[in-house]
């Protein structure tokens, strides 16, 4: 541990350079730490007065969520940084994301073996909605949104891909690139995709629309219809929507891999 | 409910679905209808219901019936709805479950929730009135809607009133909180700047700062949410919150850890503690922080992260070498194995049991058959 040197030597020298700061106008960093602390105090206060007026606003009005946090953004503040932080103790805004977080992840979970990690925000919200129950507080897409972006520092693939209009949020560290996020896109509004539609509307050789196709296959993205009339289709479980299929369990699953 | 016609629920042509929501009961004015919980669809033309259980029973009725449209709270007991409010039924209207009704609107409600992001839907399909450029093959009726913009119904004129009034009361809430919200930012924003004179300070190593201090400094950036762009310390972001979590983490996992073949994933380990916690909850970032300190503080615990990103804690006493042995063991036992089957195996997460093939494979012990059919495994004979 670094000891601040001690004696009348030591002292003196600290002196002239006290001196040589005032001088300059610059503060020392250790007087700087005391104010910060002084004020850490009354910021503490002031925000204990705000949750009292409007923590209720909070919890209840997604829209002023929204507000509240790109505020923080803007100043460079990051209020789900900690569950040890001043916004998550005193607002409670800390438990309400975390908490979110377990839920997404449980979600995905279960139902990876169907869409292979991939899956629609929209069904997304869908069943952590169902799975908090009639008394939870309501989510709005934003703050899974939120609460993604947050689970990503845990390194296990989690990250949102535009698609259509929303996203497809991705839980599986499976390498997506362009090229097959362009794909996804495409496939989004029949929930399939061909290799002529991906020559006609995307202008690429056989070869590389294959290569795309048969990554997102062997990543369990895409299932292959070779039954289909003509062409081979190739579906995306993660498009799927609920009103058009049933739940698949994993040794079905297993059974129809060819 | 008497707007409402029968419908086979499939789409037209130029019509798209926007979002559904299941969980929901429809409400004739105040009284429950007398139907079914089911499942409410909202499209750009309009809006469709059906029965949860009986896909058979369904209905819609076009979004230009629709003249305004408010949230009501949830209550003890009582799911949240929303309310909405709608012209008369234009004569043509086919018929529906309801021939006549005493009440000019409807009520949603959201028994499995889902309202808000319904209603922002229903506020921008109602805002951009889509089905008047794209109108559908099915005519719908629009005449009323462009009418009744003119000849108001008598009472619609009251209530148009009292939504104002409650809009204008939320207004005032809305903005006296983001008032005292603004100053608090200010106040928060004079602490980041000073907290990067500081860090700059401790950087060019102006002044005399002690460990202890550097350690203060730290933990006033965590309560602040701030980024710690100190990083040179042996203890990286962690603080002493840190290190005490580390502890506890090192207790709590030793179990869990031995029943999971030495190796959890960190996204398992954050939906163990926390689900344990119940609340004051961990972030995952306080986790991640926590867990590079397991080496420091000599835990028997340590985390790992693969090439792929994904990481791991993992019991110091279960070696690599342990690992990659019993996988080429498996293996060889059972010729060939893929990432699920070899997870079977173990009792361990597909996810995991991948990474640990993989090693091995790193290592040269086994190599792979890399086909549409998936991902096998076997030992290496080259």
């Amino acid at each position: 541990m670094h000891r601040r040197g001690v004696g009348a030597g030591a002292i003196a020298k600290k002196k002239l350079a006290e001196a040589k700061y005032k001088e300059r106008g610059t503060v020392l960093a250790e007087d700087q730490i005391v104010q910060m602390s002084k004020q850490l105090e009354t910021f503490k206060s002031n925000l204990e007065e705000f949750a009292s007026k409007h923590k209720q606003e909070i919890r209840k009005n997604p829209q002023f969520r929204v507000q509240f946090q790109e505020m923080c953004a803007t100043i460079g503040v990051d209020p789900l940084a900690s569950g040890k932080g001043f916004w998550s103790e005193m607002l409670g805004v800390g438990d309400f994301y975390y908490e979110l977080g377990v839920q997404i992840i449980e979600v995905c979970l279960a139902l990876k073996h169907r869409n292979g990690g991939l899956i629609t925000l929209d069904e997304l919200h869908q069943r952590v909605l169902k799975g908090r129950g009639k008394y939870a507080q309501d989510v709005s897409q934003d703050d899974l949104v939120r609460a993604i972006k947050k689970l990503k520092v845990m390194g296990s693939g989690f990250g949102m891909i535009p698609v259509g209009g929303s996203y497809l949020v991705q839980s599986v560290p499976a390498e997506l690139n362009m090229d097959h996020t362009v794909v996804l896109q495409l496939a989004e509004k029949k929930g399939y995709v061909t290799v002529s539609e991906i020559k006609g509307s995307l202008k690429w050789e056989k070869e590389r629309a294959c290569h795309v196709l048969d990554h997102l296959l062997k990543e369990g993205l895409a299932w292959l219809d070779s039954q289909a009339g003509g062409e081979a289709q190739y579906w995306l479980p993660a498009l799927f929507s609920e009103l058009t299929s049933r739940d698949v369990t994993p040794e079905e699953a297993n059974q129809m891999t060819p | 409910m008497d707007r409402f016609s029968w419908s086979n629920g499939l789409l037209e042509i130029n019509e798209t679905l926007v979002i559904q929501q299941r969980g929901v009961r429809l409400y004739d004015g105040d009284d429950k209808a007398k139907l079914e919980v089911g499942v409410v669809l909202l499209s750009t033309h309009r809006l469709i219901w059906r029965d949860g259980k009986n896909n058979d029973c369904c209905l819609a009725m076009p979004l230009s019936q629709i003249i305004f449209f408010e949230e009501q709270a949830a209550g003890i007991g009582k799911s949240a709805k929303i309310v909405i409010h709608l012209h008369p039924s234009p004569p043509n209207k086919e018929p529906g479950p309801y021939q006549n009704s005493k009440y000019s609107y409807i009520k949603l409600s959201f028994k499995e929730h889902g309202q808000i992001e319904f209603y922002r839907r229903l506020t921008e399909e109602m805002t951009q009135k889509r089905w008047e450029n794209n109108p559908s093959s099915q005519p719908i009726s629009t005449g009323t809607g462009s009418q009744a913009g003119r000849t108001r119904a008598v009472g619609i004129v009251g209530i148009e009133r009292k939504i104002e009034e409650k809009r204008k009361e939320t207004d005032k809430n809305i903005s006296e909180a983001f008032e005292d919200l603004s100053k608090l930012m200010v106040k928060a924003k004079e602490m980041v700047e000073l907290s990067r004179s500081i860090a700059n300070k401790i950087k060019d190593k102006q002044g005399d700062i002690t460990e202890d201090e550097t350690i203060r400094f730290k933990s006033y950036l965590l309560s602040m949410g701030i980024a710690n762009p100190v990083t040179r310390e042996t203890h990286g972001s962690g603080t002493h919150y840190h290190m005490q979590l580390a502890k506890q983490l090192g207790d709590m996992l030793q179990a869990p850890l031995e029943e999971r073949g030495g190796m959890m994933a960190l996204t398992e380990v954050y939906c163990l503690v926390n689900r344990a916690r119940g609340m004051e909850l961990l972030s995952p970032e306080d986790l991640l922080n926590a867990c590079k300190m397991f080496e420091s503080l000599k835990l028997p615990l340590r985390l790992r992260v693969f090439d792929s990103g994904v990481m791991v804690v993992q019991l110091e006493s279960h070696s690599e070498e342990e690992m990659i042995a019993s996988a080429l063991d498996n293996v060889t036992e059972k010729g060939s194995l893929t990432a699920e089957e070899f997870a079977k195996l173990l009792g361990l997460s597909v996810l995991l049991s991948k990474e640990r093939l993989l090693l091995a494979e790193k290592i040269g012990h086994l190599c792979r058959d890399d086909s549409v059919e998936g991902l096998r495994f076997y030992a290496n004979c080259f």
